[in-house]
């Protein structure tokens, strides 16, 4: 069936709105009563998680015996599976949650199904022991709404991210999807779309910031019988997910806000530039894909109007440089994935010389709410330059890891102590990492700082995608730079002198600190390099791969020093400049530590203190895990 | 219409069109900001400019980070600092870091003293390596033409834009990531295994000694020095309007008495030219042409017109890999320094009785793949090759220092005879365009049988890297094109090949403006303008000759009549043509 009106589109969603509705109103509601079919609740929807890391923990499996079991009762018309997007909380997943009462069930493993399927579904009772524990309270939880996690959360990027089923784009359309786009081609002009899209003040999410509404109009300004709206679905930095989640939880979104792009530039073919490491993501775009030209949502002559488009995919090798646009549009075209000097911006140039529209994945998932709900609606949420949310993956010694969408403006200690739930097993928190291997860590004293993209900057790290990896006192500072650094040496495209060479040299700095052989020269070379190869690399890559580095170096400098002229490191994380001592009044000569000692490197007589001969001595710290009586201590 | 921009530059005030490059803004005001990746042959395609070295950093006011002077254009009102101290630093900091990826071998690279490199760290005033590391171990690779010793390489990445751009042949590009990244064909093969053509552009535009062509000089001393052989040399046209060049003459100077009185010094037994052959190989191709288009004109569609020229040994390579269903077209003549081979080995040596094995042929060419060419297997008799080995421009000069001969000071002298005997047809074999205009002297009188009422073929010449014109042949109108680079080569071939190609006679050189601009010429540093003057001295050349057509030369008609007959003869099939085969490569 094809869409040929906004009728069309009305009816599709009136129909499965009665399907959704039960979904979207428990989703505001206390899960204070429980359904369950004994109870009378005449239809029960199971939700489980079908991203990447709850399929990794078999939620597929969970979703089919769950099936099964209500094949097995006859129950196919009260009871239903329905697999979503990411629900965000992986620390906790795989989630299940419970239509109508909106039950949040953690943890669950494909042997539990049983059990919430006949005390809950069934019985209507909870499964008290799947609950989510309230790590500060200690008393169960059994809705999300009531989850610290959630509780200071703003979902509109991953307004649909488990909620609705990704593989079908009548729950995309329930939920007002493509009406925006049908807003759009019926009732606006390309340049009122663009207006409202500045309007909203929404920026690229991506990386830079660059306002999008902008670039649409630079864009739409290049005349070009050919021009091209591409996705920047290359997510590479270590740790984030945020637009693999998006792609996965609400491909529709993507497809939708690409049309709505190529309406308003003037450009007839999509391009979706996707990491081939992504599979479940490309499998749930083609079907988007697929769906919306089923529908005639994509393709010729949309919704009867004289606008067609289309989306093709191009797979990405995972370099890490080819989330760089000019780099991203040469990898499509086939060439080496390598940057190229802006200007020529590829809204003058891009594709095939075309003027062509790079936005990432999040940035277009915004647009087509935007179009819905309005420009001042959008801006009125988040701080004075950066309208709306961002989506991080919260990662690191945090207490709740997962995937995460707040307000710009947030304070990055609301993040980390109220959404994060804190520093894991209660240890201080020392830095927090943001934005992936081009950001830097911000420390204690910028925990205030609310996050947008110019207050992160002046910190002297950046928003980037939305990486955010919490250190805690066990971590080395200068081994976290050089970790980043090792990323950035082994993912430069080698193009630029600066980054090709100078990374490499100050990896080799770095190793050499680790190592114990660091000077206080070598420290001012860091900073030299550091400073020159952010002053001179060809890229925006280039020029922000130095920020783990200066950022360690001006927050922590005191590590640095430590490590150069102590050689010692406090985290007690670099090997070399370990010293393991035995002490004498809590030795008791068991002897149990030179036995395990595969240096040979302890020596004395039973029942005597023994000690470490530190020339022989490699550090494997063997008799440490040996030593029953903690007599065995690293300084 | 180009508008006007002014802009500040160290405090001088400078206007250029927009569109200018601060970089060239700077020049025009005498500001030289230093460059390594850069290079633009203005006029051609071969323009590099992927701002990937980071010398030619500038400060720009407002700008958050430094600009690349090479690839940021002036805009109205900028205001640039070349020399601050912030640039200076950053500049000296990427030299010191190309450094510390850099065998540091000066003392003993065949670069030093012309190496770009070498220069910037000497402007900068480098005099350590403060951040020593790693070395990136990248590939050696020797073949008949060129040295790849890429552990030298500072991904400047012009010669990939003269492989890939410039000749379209692709036999270079960028393999591998990050700080192993090398300069390679694809999946780091070996050069011999590709569709290299030999022309040697990426040796003449590498800025350091990461490329350079193989020598033959240790073996041609030894040859010299040895009294059971008979040495003798050709020169080709181009080598005697750049030759100077090395020796601090300007550009377009011509210095063929110093330079056969240098290869007297030398030691060289007899000192002929190529020009000599250059002749021969117009009676041959330019007997062919008219056998060809006599034919075509009867209307036998059989015969394969265009007629292409084969003097450029990099073309051949780059037909018989490319275009192994076309070879019916090129021209069957051999290369003017094989022609001279096989006379040299035959003709000549018969007549002075000496042996072929004692007698060696050397060739001193502007040109890299001439060494390749000449060690073709059907080159050789008995595996002794008509020409031994090639010499550039570059190795002779290095010779002549290396043996104290004062190039300064050298006398004027001739060439022997007879092999030293030539026309102003064959000087112009040198510049692009020549070829074609000295088989049109020739096939014209001899067509026609009348004297051509004006010698110069002036529609043919000129600079740009693809010619055509329209030759009022007898009455006959006979289409011709001119092209330089293999880019534009590819072109025609193509057109060829879609059946679409209206031309009669094409003339193909591989290298800038013909063999003048060859990869064993001087180093032209990117300066186009220095192959301009060797070409304006092509023509002074021609223009002082006594005999301006190639079957006006005595010695060339009397071997003709005393060996050859006549030119497409039996003998002459056997010793002065040749023919192509289907060297595809299968990857």
């Amino acid at each position: 069936m094809k869409i040929s009106s906004i009728e069309d589109l009305k009816k599709i969603r009136e129909r499965a709105s009665v399907h959704l509705k039960p979904r979207e109103q428990s989703d505001h509601q206390d899960s204070s009563a429980t359904c369950g079919l004994k109870k009378g609740t005449p239809k029960i929807q199971i939700l489980t998680c079908g991203g990447t890391g709850c399929k990794a923990s078999q939620s597929h499996l969970i979703a089919d015996n769950f099936k099964k079991l209500i094949a097995d009762n006859n129950l196919e018309g009260k009871v239903e599976v329905i697999t979503t997007g990411c629900f965000g909380f992986c620390e906790k997943g795989p989630i299940v949650k419970i239509i109508p009462d909106n039950t949040f069930y953690t943890k669950v493993k494909p042997e539990d199904t049983e059990e919430i399927f006949t005390t809950h579904i069934i019985g209507g009772k909870r499964v008290n022991r799947l609950l989510y524990v309230d790590p500060k309270r200690k008393t169960t939880v059994s809705d999300s709404k009531h989850m610290d996690f959630y509780r200071k959360q703003v979902r509109i990027a991953l307004r649909n991210c488990g909620l609705i089923d990704p593989e079908d784009i009548v729950e995309y359309i329930a939920r007002d999807g493509y009406f925006a786009l049908a807003d759009c081609l019926l009732n606006r002009s390309p340049k009122a779309v663009i207006d409202e899209i500045k309007k909203s003040g929404l920026r690229g999410r991506g990386g830079g910031g660059f306002p999008t509404g902008l670039k649409w109009e630079i864009a739409s300004k290049n005349q070009s019988k050919e021009k091209y709206v591409v996705c920047n679905a290359d997510e590479g930095d270590p740790g984030a997910f945020m637009d693999r989640s998006i792609m996965e939880g609400d491909p529709n979104s993507i497809v939708e806000a690409m049309a709505i792009c190529g309406y308003a530039i003037g450009a007839n073919h999509g391009l979706v530039y996707i990491r081939a490491e992504y599979p479940l993501a490309v499998e749930r775009l083609k079907i988007a894909i697929k769906q919306a030209r089923e529908l005639g949502l994509l393709g010729k002559k949309i919704l009867g109007t004289s606008f067609s488009f289309d989306i093709n995919i191009r797979y990405g090798a995972g370099a890490f440089v080819c989330g760089e646009e000019t780099a991203l549009i040469h990898s499509m075209e086939g060439r080496r994935g390598e940057p190229t000097l802006k200007p020529p911006f590829p809204a003058e140039s891009g594709y095939n010389g075309k003027p062509t529209n790079v936005n990432n994945v999040e940035t277009f998932a915004n647009v087509p709410i935007i179009i819905n709900k309005g420009a001042d609606w959008f801006a009125s949420i988040g701080s004075d330059r950066s309208k709306g949310t961002k989506v991080f993956a919260l990662a690191g010694k945090i207490n709740n890891v997962g995937l995460i969408e707040v307000p710009m403006g947030t304070t990055l200690r609301e993040v980390i102590f109220d959404i994060g739930g804190g520093i894991k097993g209660g240890k201080q928190f020392k830095a927090v990492q943001t934005g992936g291997p081009s950001g830097g860590c911000l420390t204690e004293k910028h925990l205030d700082t609310p996050i947008d993209f110019d207050t992160l900057t002046a910190a002297g790290s950046m928003m980037g995608s939305g990486g955010m990896i919490v250190m805690d006192e066990d971590n080395c500072m200068v081994s976290v730079a050089r970790f980043y650094l090792d990323f950035i040496v082994g993912e430069s495209c080698g193009k630029c002198t600066p980054c090709r060479i100078g990374n490499k040299r100050m990896l080799e700095i770095l190793d050499k600190i680790i190592a114990g052989n660091g000077t206080m020269q070598d420290l001012e070379k860091l900073k030299t390099l550091a400073g020159v190869i952010k002053d001179t690399a060809l890229c925006g890559l280039g020029q922000t791969s130095p920020n783990p580095v200066l950022s360690t170096l001006s927050n922590f400098w005191d590590e640095y020093v430590e490590h150069v002229r102590d050689k010692k490191c406090r985290a007690k994380q670099c090997k070399a400049l370990l010293t393991y001592v035995i002490n004498p009044e809590k030795c008791i000569g068991c002897h149990a530590c030179a036995m395990g000692c595969p240096a040979g490197a302890i020596e004395g007589v039973p029942r005597k203190p023994h000690a470490i001969i530190f020339s022989k001595c490699i550090k494997c710290g063997m008799c440490m895990s040996r030593c029953k009586f903690k007599a065995v201590s690293v300084v | 219409m180009k508008q006007n921009i002014s802009l500040i530059i160290d405090n001088h005030k400078v206007v250029v069109p927009e569109g200018t490059t601060i970089l060239d803004a700077a020049k025009s005001i005498g500001i030289v900001i230093p460059t390594l990746c850069h290079m633009n042959l203005k006029g051609t395609c071969a323009d590099n400019h992927p701002a990937s070295c980071r010398v030619c950093v500038v400060e720009v006011k407002g700008r958050r980070n430094l600009a690349p002077a090479c690839s940021t254009a002036c805009t109205e009102g900028m205001e640039v600092k070349t020399s601050s101290i912030r640039v200076i630093r950053a500049r000296k900091t990427v030299i010191e870091l190309m450094l510390s990826d850099h065998p540091n071998e000066c003392l003993t690279c065949p670069k030093s003293g012309k190496c770009e490199l070498q220069a910037v760290t000497q402007h900068l005033a480098i005099n350590e390596t403060p951040y020593a590391g790693e070395l990136s171990l990248r590939k050696k690779e020797m073949t008949a033409s060129i040295v790849r010793n890429m552990d030298k390489c500072i991904y400047c990445r012009r010669c990939e834009t003269m492989c890939n751009v410039y000749q379209t042949v692709g036999a270079l590009g960028a393999v591998g990531r990050g700080f192993n990244t090398t300069i390679a064909p694809s999946f780091n093969r070996n050069l011999k295994d590709t569709d290299c053509t030999y022309c040697g552009q990426c040796v003449a535009v590498c800025p350091v000694g990461a490329l350079t062509e193989r020598t033959y000089t240790d073996q041609l001393i030894d040859d010299l020095e040895n009294p059971e052989k008979t040495v003798i040399v050709q020169t080709a046209p181009a080598v005697r309007v750049a030759l100077g060049e090395e020796f601090g003459n300007a550009p377009g100077s011509i210095v063929t008495g110093k330079l056969v009185a240098a290869l007297k010094d030398l030691g060289f037994d007899y000192v002929f030219d190529t020009d000599f052959s250059a002749d021969a190989t117009i009676m041959e191709e330019g007997s062919e042409l008219l056998e060809r288009l006599t034919k075509f004109l009867k209307g036998d569609k059989s015969v394969p017109i265009p007629l292409m020229t084969s003097c450029c040994p990099a073309w051949v390579n780059f037909y018989e890999h490319n275009f192994p269903d076309l070879l019916q077209y090129p021209s069957t003549a051999r290369s003017p320094q094989q022609m001279f081979g096989a006379i040299a080995k035959n003709y000549w040596a018969e007549k002075m009785n000496i042996p072929r094995e004692k007698l060696v042929v050397v060739s001193v060419m502007p040109c890299l793949a001439k060494k390749f060419e000449c060690q073709r297997p059907e080159f050789a008799t008995n595996g002794n090759p008509d020409v031994d080995y090639s010499i550039t421009t570059r190795e002779l000069a290095t010779l002549i220092r290396r043996s104290n001969i004062n190039f300064e000071t050298l006398p004027h002298m001739e060439f022997d005879n007879p092999l030293g005997e030539s026309t102003g047809a064959a000087a112009i074999f040198g510049s692009t365009g020549g070829v074609l205009e000295a088989a049109l002297r020739t096939a014209y009188e001899l067509h026609t049988g009348k004297p051509l009422p004006k010698i110069d073929f002036t529609e043919v010449r000129g600079i740009d890297s693809l010619r055509t014109a329209t030759i009022d042949f007898d009455g006959f109108a006979l289409n011709v094109a001119i092209a330089y680079g293999l880019g534009n080569a590819r072109k025609l071939m193509e057109e060829i090949r879609a059946g679409k190609c209206k031309y009669h006679v094409i003339e193909i050189m591989a290298c800038p403006g013909g063999c003048i601009g060859g990869g064993g010429q001087p180093l032209h540093h990117g300066d186009f303008e220095i192959i301009k003057a060797r070409q304006k001295a092509i023509y002074e050349e021609d223009k002082n000759m006594p005999l301006r057509k190639s079957h006006e030369n005595k010695s060339i008609i009397e071997m003709y009549e005393k060996y050859f007959g006549k030119p497409l003869s039996e003998k002459a099939h056997a010793l002065l043509h040749t023919h192509y085969s289907d060297k595809t490569i299968k990857y």
